[in-house]
This record gives structure tokens, sequence and C-alpha cells, in this order.
């Protein structure tokens, strides 16, 4: 008799509580951090974006809400062809749900298309291309924390309204360099600037210095460095010993993440102007989660995309428990109709093309002298106002939004 | 490439007849293995991406371990097929069949003039010539407007093969890519085999001889060197379509690198060889990709430990204890 009671009393609860979960596919909210863990961009967002995800969860409660939520993670080595069949497979027959970070836009564009496919959630903080809510817009994608757009727009014509009115361009002679430049260049003039010069240089380049030279005698207030990842950063170390910035010359990098500076050093990095979404600190807020995210990897702050991870991640879990289903489509549209709010990024919003809307902030790198300890590195130099910082709605050719 | 020289297995002292029987075994239990692998819980997806490196490993075998020519430039053939397929097949509409058709014909076309003016050379000269040109064709990739950069070629459609198969269904394309692997290994085992392939394994062994003998070791070279890219080519179409992507990976130095390895680890200038090796690499690279930093340290040990105490290759080493070139 007792058993039957027992029985009784199990299937009456799960009969209860399946409600509540019958939607969850599996019972199993999956999340999969897919981006580069050993290369180029690792310490961008690799094991740190990992880190990310896995205090949202924890800073959602999941565990508390009943809500079953499994983090993992793999390497895509830079390549779209590995992306995209672990994305494939991850789908398929590992029945994650959702894919977040994804750096590197050639893989990212690769993931968008096979989370359209198979009908899943893709939420993008890694990547750039600014195609993702453009051209190559979907229903299943969220870009969440900056696009090449927000960044050239952004540092143009923030240092042009803070008086750095003539610019010379270094730009890497191929495609993305091209966009980068030209986008920059157009906000720059339409800011009230003017365009020196410009000089092309080859990618990868080692040897910057005659390019540094031109750049310098151009007596420009603004080198814009249209390039990304190592020539970047060795554009960035050679200026520093051709004494550009001593000589009153400023740097902006149209590229360029906290944990390049980082790499740089102070003395090296010192004067460089860049636009981030994110800077650890902020605010109290912002201050209290980088501690507790650096102690849990290696004394590293989070970069911005990292950031972008927590506030996605988060979002999206909002998104689920409203919705008590984890369908791809349903919780993309979901997170798209809810107001975003986290402490790291604030209030915000995700608009139709799967933009999602916040500030950014154009940063000056310190001096050795001015920063107090380690990974004080900025001061702010201008906040652009969420309403400008992203393309408009209307120019981006994005198929979902209706004319 | 000190291996490659312990790596061939003596042809000659076999009867022809013997040699066939077991390849001929070897070849079914292949194509067993893969036909059966998908419903033994391998995800396909990932055997598609092996099967197409595993004909790109056996082009590549084609030249180092026939000819003993080292090509460091294979990658330029499977890119700019790739990209020839994907522009095809997105821009321009073509039915899957025909976008691989028109990406094998690039790599061919590329090929000629490559090899025309590569086989001139030989030894470290030879590879260093292809790795030049495979670094034009990569730098053409970067600039060229088509191409997308960074970006690459993306959502390629998967279409319908020959009007009737809907190649969006993993299975159907399964089996699509499984015909056109064993079609291109079917061929150059036939090259390997035949007279042709003879007077390449005899230019290989002593070249002066085979010209005092009357043949004309350029023009064997470079049928040879064509026949390669095309087939690269053929892998890298394919690929193209499977993924619904062309990318600069492709092309990039990189990949021309990673082919030697599949062949090295195989067994270079066996017939099975460079498909354990592409497998074995494919493998790594999948399902070590969990692993996250420790990928590239993995792999690097590997390598070491297959140079250090097989030095044929896994197949030339099972080769030599079975006594019987596989």
């Amino acid at each position: 008799m007792p058993t039957l009671v027992i029985a009784f009393v199990t299937v009456a609860t799960l009969a209860l509580a399946a409600p509540a979960r019958a939607q969850i596919s599996d019972g199993v909210v999956k999340i999969g951090v897919l981006n580069d863990q050993s290369g180029p961009y690792a310490d961008i967002t690799g094991p740190g974006s990992v880190t990310a995800a896995r205090m949202a969860v924890e800073d959602f409660g999941a565990a508390k809400k009943n809500l079953k939520v499994e983090v993992i993670a793999a390497d895509h080595q830079n390549k779209p062809d590995v992306g995209s069949s672990i994305a494939r497979q991850w789908f398929d027959a590992e029945k994650v749900d959702v894919i977040v970070d994804v750096p590197t836009s050639s893989v990212a564009l690769a993931i968008n298309q096979v989370t359209r496919d198979k009908g899943k959630a893709f939420l993008v903080s890694g990547a750039a291309a600014s195609d993702l809510t453009g051209k190559a817009c979907s229903p299943n994608t969220i870009h969440w924390t900056y696009d090449t757009w927000a960044l050239a727009h952004g540092t143009g014509s923030a240092i042009v309204k803070t008086g750095g009115d003539t610019w010379f361009f270094l730009t890497a002679d191929y495609a993305f360099g091209h966009a980068l430049e030209r986008d920059t260049e157009q906000v720059v003039l339409k800011a009230g600037g003017k365009v020196l010069g410009k000089v092309r240089h080859p990618f990868p380049t080692s040897d910057f210095s005659s390019f540094l030279l031109q750049a310098q005698a151009s007596k420009a207030k603004i080198i814009g460095l249209a390039n990304a990842g190592a020539d970047t950063i060795n554009a960035i170390k050679q200026a520093s010993e051709f004494g550009i910035v001593r000589g009153g010359q400023n740097l902006a990098g149209l590229l360029v993440f906290i944990s390049d500076v980082h790499a740089l050093g102070l003395e090296k990095a010192q004067g460089l102007i860049l636009t981030e979404a994110f800077y650890w600190d902020q605010n109290d807020a912002t201050r209290s989660w980088a501690k507790k995210f650096a102690e849990r990897q290696r004394n590293a702050m989070p970069t911005m995309v990292q950031a972008g991870v927590y506030s996605a991640v988060l979002h999206y879990l909002k998104a689920v428990e409203q919705l008590k289903s984890d369908d791809g489509t349903k919780v993309i549209a979901k997170m798209k109709e809810m107001p975003t709010d986290d402490s790291l990024f604030g209030k915000g919003t995700v608009r139709a093309d799967g933009r999602k809307i916040h500030p950014m902030y154009l940063y000056e790198v310190k001096k050795p002298s001015e920063s107090k300890g380690p990974w004080d590195y900025y001061k702010l130099r201008a906040t652009i106002p969420a309403d400008q910082a992203f393309r408009p709605l209307n120019e981006g050719e994005c198929p979902l939004v209706k004319k | 490439m000190a291996g490659a020289a312990t790596g061939y297995v003596a042809t000659a002292e076999v009867p022809a007849a013997q040699v066939l029987r077991h390849q001929a075994i070897g070849f079914v239990v292949m194509a067993g293995f893969f036909a059966a692998a998908p419903f033994f819980g391998v995800y396909p997806v990932f055997l598609m991406k092996a099967l197409c490196f595993a004909l790109f490993a056996c082009a590549f075998n084609l030249l180092i371990g026939y000819v003993g020519l080292l090509s460091f430039g294979h990658a330029a053939f499977l890119g700019s097929s790739g990209y020839a397929a994907a522009h095809a097949a997105k821009i321009w509409g073509f039915a899957p069949e025909a976008a691989i058709l028109f990406g094998t014909m690039v790599a061919c076309a590329l090929g000629i003039v490559i090899g025309a003016l590569a086989i001139r050379s030989r030894g470290i000269y030879f590879a260093n010539i292809t790795l030049a040109f495979a670094q034009m064709v990569y730098f053409f990739s970067v600039q060229a407007k088509f191409t997308g950069g960074e970006d690459g070629i993306q959502s390629v459609p998967r279409g319908t093969l020959f009007g009737v198969l809907d190649l969006r269904q993993t299975m159907p394309m399964y089996w699509v890519v499984l015909a056109i692997f064993l079609l291109g290994f079917v061929v150059l085992y036939r090259v390997i085999h035949s007279p042709f392939g003879q007077v390449l394994k005899a230019i290989r062994e002593n070249e002066p001889r085979a010209m005092s003998l009357g043949y004309a070791p350029e023009h064997y070279k470079l049928i040879a060197f064509v026949l390669s890219a095309t087939l690269s080519g053929l892998a890298g179409g394919t690929k193209a379509i499977v993924f619904q992507l062309a990318s600069l990976t492709d092309v990039y130095w990189t990949t021309s690198g990673e082919v030697v390895l599949m062949a090295l680890l195989g067994g270079i200038g066996t017939v099975f060889g460079p498909v354990v090796g592409a497998l074995v690499i494919i493998t790594l690279e999948h399902f070590l990709a969990q692993l996250g930093a420790w990928l590239t340290i993995v792999q690097g040990i590997i390598f070491v430990i297959c140079v250090l105490t097989f030095r044929r290759g896994i197949v030339g080493e099972l080769a030599r204890i079975i006594r019987k070139p596989l």
C-alpha cells in the first residue's frame, strides 16, 4: 500500500510540475558558449566569456526558480567550417538551445544562418560585423555588445566634438579596413572635421615606420587606426617609439579592447582614444561585478564582450522564464519585446532588426602617472547616448524591418 | 620530409593480382565504414567534412607519394574551387552539381597555370614556389569583391541535386558526398595503378633514368599536378556546398600545412593513408574543440609522437607489419 501511495504522489507531483516545464526541451536550457579559446581573440572572449555566462546563470537564480540551466563551451579556432559543424552538432545531437558570443565575423555569419535554419537562438557579443543586423539579420539572432558601425561612428563623431577635428587614416588594405575607414571618414566630415590624408598598409604588416612617418608629417591631430588585432597593436607600439603621442597627436583605435591596452601597458598605450560599450570602473554595480569576475578569472578584468555575454544570457533567461519555453524563435521575439535591465548596461531595448541598444563611451587611455593601480586605464572623454550610438533602423537594409 | 623517403612501399615485390585483391578488401572495408558510420551515432556533418578532407589529402598524396613533389600550396585549389562553387550556387543560381563542377574546373585551370610554372623546379624550391602561388591566391581572395573578404561567402544554398534530391536534408547530402569521395578515390587508384602511374613512380625514383627511357618527365609531372589540383578542387567545391560557405580559412597556408600533416600521419605513398590521416586530424579538431586552449598542445604532442615512433605513418606501419602494400 505505501508504495502505491508514493507512486501516486510522484505521478501527481510530476503532473503538476509538468506544465511549468512542459515547453523546455528535454527539461534543460542548454547554453553553448562558442568562441576563440586559444587564438588571437582568446583574451577578449575566450574562457572569460564562459565565466560570464556561468555568472549570469547564478545571478539569475536558475536553481531557485526550478529551471535547469547548463553551460557548455567549445573553441571554434576562428574557422567558419569548424564553428558551423560544432553549431550543427550542438543543435542536432546535444540539444543546445542557444549559442552565445562567437567572435570572428565569418564564423558568426555562418552560425547566424545555421541558427536560423534550425529555429534556435543566437546571441552575438564577440563579432563586430554590422551585417548581422543589416543584410544578414535574422529572427533568431540578437547582436548585443557593439558593431563596426557603432565603433566607427562613435569614435569619429565624438572625437571631432571633443576637439580632434583633423584626421589621418592608417588603413589595413582589405575590405574590413576600407569599410572602417569609409564609415569613420563620413562621420568625421559630417561632424565638421577634416581628413588630411590616408595611407593603406598591407594586411598583415609588422613594420609601420614609413606609414607612421607620413602620419606624423601630416600634423593631423588624430591618427585613425582602421585596422584590427596584431596590426593595431604593432602600430600603437611603433607610434610610441616614434614619440607620436608625446608630440601632441593622438591615436584613435577603431577596434581596440581593454585586454589589448593591458597587454600593451600604459607606457605605450597612453593617449589612445577608443570606443567601448562597457568599462569595469563605470559605477558601483560594474565594479562589484568585475571584482567577482576577476576572482574567477585570474585577476583579469572583464572586456566589454564578456560583460555583453553576461547581460545577454541574463536577458535570455528572463525571457525563457516569462515564456516558459526555450523555443529559439519565440524566445528571441520575447527578448525584443521585453525591455532589458541589468547591472552592467543599465536599461536598454532590443530593436526589431536584433540590435541591442545602449550608450557607448569614448575613452582615452591614462598616462602612467594618472593610473592608480592595475587595470585603472581609462578616463571618460564623452558618452554617446543610446539613440545615437547605433545605426538607425532604416539604414541597415534589414529585411525584417518594415519600410 | 625525411619520412617521405621511408614511406614508399616497394610495390614491385608483390604480384599485381595480389595487390589488387587485398587493396580491394581495404576499399570495401573503407566504403562500408563510411556507409555505416552515420547509423552508429557518428555525426553526419562531421563525417562529410572528414570525407572532403580525405579526398583533398588523397589528391595531395598523388603528388607527394607518387611523383615525390611536395606541394605547399594545395590550399589554393581547395579554396578557389570553394569560392567558385559558392559564388556560382549563390549568385548565379547554379544547381549544386553544376556549381561543384564549375569549382572543379576553376581549380583545374588554376592547376594548369601554377603547375606549368612550378614543375620546372624541384625539392624545396618546388615547395616554395607553390607556397608563393598559394599566397597570391590568398591575397587575391582577401582583396577581391566577390569573395567577401574576411566574411567569406555565406548562406550558400545547397539546392536539389539533378532537380530531384533535396540536399537540405542531412542524409541525402551525406550520400552525395560519400559518392563524390569514392569516385575521386577510385579515379586516383586507377591513375596510380595504370602504366601512367608506373611512369610517375619511375620519375620519383630516378628522373634522369626515366628520361633516358624516352619519357618526358615534364609532361607526366604536369598531368599529375593538374589531376591533383582538379581533385582538390572537387573536394573544395563539395565542402563549400556542404557547409554553405567559402572562407579565407580554406585558402590560407595553414590549410596547405594541414594536408601535409594528414598525408604524413596516415602514410605518404600509401593508398589508404591519407584517408586515415584526414580522419585523425579532423577528429582531433572536432572533438578536442571542447578542450579549448589544450587543442593545439594535444595536436602538437600527437605529431611529435608520430614523427618519433612511426615515421611511415599509421597505414605505412600497418603495411610494413602485414608485409603488404596498402
